[in-house]
């Protein structure tokens, strides 16, 4: 990843973070603005799990990764510690592997 | 510093303290596996060190990262950071009154917003409170994501192999947690399930990172807005 990519891409961030405070008393951001963004998010955020989580190149990733990936999102709608997650998550990933499934 | 030390821990009541340390210690463990599966990914060093002071935010770190690793265009890593970063423009405005009025304390602080510094800053009403809060989340915070980047950055050099300990699961197992909590909203469940359908359905045919910049067009399923409208990422927070 090139320098410039990560400097315009906190650069952006950077003038996000900062119109709030300088503009708070001049400019209201419209609600539906709001929700329109935090639903952005939400996919965007959805699109990578699945993508990351199904596919490596143009292609499927084997079943592992998805199985693993699986296995943490039902610990973590059962509310499971953050790192128990992951973990899970990771681990089931590497034994299916080791037992032979890509 | 911004206010009398002592009245400063005063105000911090122990259950925030505590909440606080908790959360540092859930975002310390996604920025260890952030620096780890970057370096061994085969970014150099600096990329997720210098990413993590500047840009600050671990889902668009992790987007960017995961878009460039997948082969994408680096201004397609940009463009769909930013994108996810977009919410924190009414972060901004949210906790504004909280990041102070001078010159030096916006400039810093605004560096500072994230979901987790927002989430905490919005359960306090009295304004002392509100500072305090943000200012001492958000500095823990920055200073324990980039101390575990540097760690797991030292880790992943180590590692050769990460497929074998599965820490390719460990990326999107990191934003699945993240993003369950504001699933709970049927209409971004709609379009979140429609944009993760045409981004997979995309991904045999179009370069990296363009897939899940296209899963925006789920947006349309959005939906009217709920009755309460979602003030802030409180979400978040709830998993972790």
């Amino acid at each position: 990843m090139p320098l410039l990519a990560i400097a315009a891409l906190a650069a952006g961030t950077y003038a996000f973070r900062l119109a709030g405070p300088v503009f708070r008393h001049r400019i209201r951001v419209p609600d539906r603005l709001q929700r329109l963004l935090s639903v952005a998010t939400a996919v965007l955020l959805t699109a990578l799990v699945a993508t990351a989580a199904l596919t490596e190149g143009h292609g499927f990733a084997g079943w592992a990764r998805p199985a693993g990936v699986l296995v943490g999102g039902v610990l973590a709608v059962r509310r499971a510690p953050f790192p128990v997650v992951v973990i899970a998550a990771a681990a089931t990933t590497a034994v299916l592997r080791f037992s032979g499934i890509p | 510093m911004l206010v009398d030390m002592r009245s400063f821990w005063r105000t911090l009541d122990q259950g925030s303290l505590r909440d606080i340390s908790l959360v540092c210690l859930a975002d310390a463990i996604v920025g260890a596996s952030f620096g780890a599966i970057t370096v061994s990914g085969g970014l150099h060093p600096s990329v997720p060190v210098a990413m993590s002071v500047f840009v600050f935010a671990g889902g668009a770190q992790f987007a960017a990262a995961g878009v460039v690793l997948a082969g994408g265009s680096p201004a397609a890593a940009v463009v769909a950071g930013l994108v996810l970063n977009a919410r924190l423009l009414p972060y901004g405005f949210t906790v504004a009154d909280a990041v102070g009025g001078r010159w030096w304390t916006r400039l810093l602080g605004a560096q500072l917003i994230t979901d987790e510094t927002v989430a905490f800053t919005l359960r306090q009403h009295e304004r002392q409170r509100r500072r305090v809060t943000f200012w001492t989340c958000g500095i823990a915070l920055f200073l324990c994501w980039n101390a575990a980047v540097v760690l797991g950055v030292l880790a992943g050099a180590v590692m050769r192999n990460t497929g074998d300990f599965g820490l390719d699961a460990a990326f999107p197992t990191v934003l699945l947690a993240l993003v369950l909590p504001s699933l709970a909203d049927r209409g971004t469940r709609n379009a979140a399930l429609a944009g993760a359908v045409i981004a997979v359905a995309a991904t045999p045919f179009l370069p990296a990172g363009l897939p899940v910049l296209l899963a925006l067009a789920g947006l349309v399923l959005a939906g009217r807005p709920a009755a309460a409208t979602v003030a802030g990422p409180d979400p978040a927070l709830e998993v972790r």
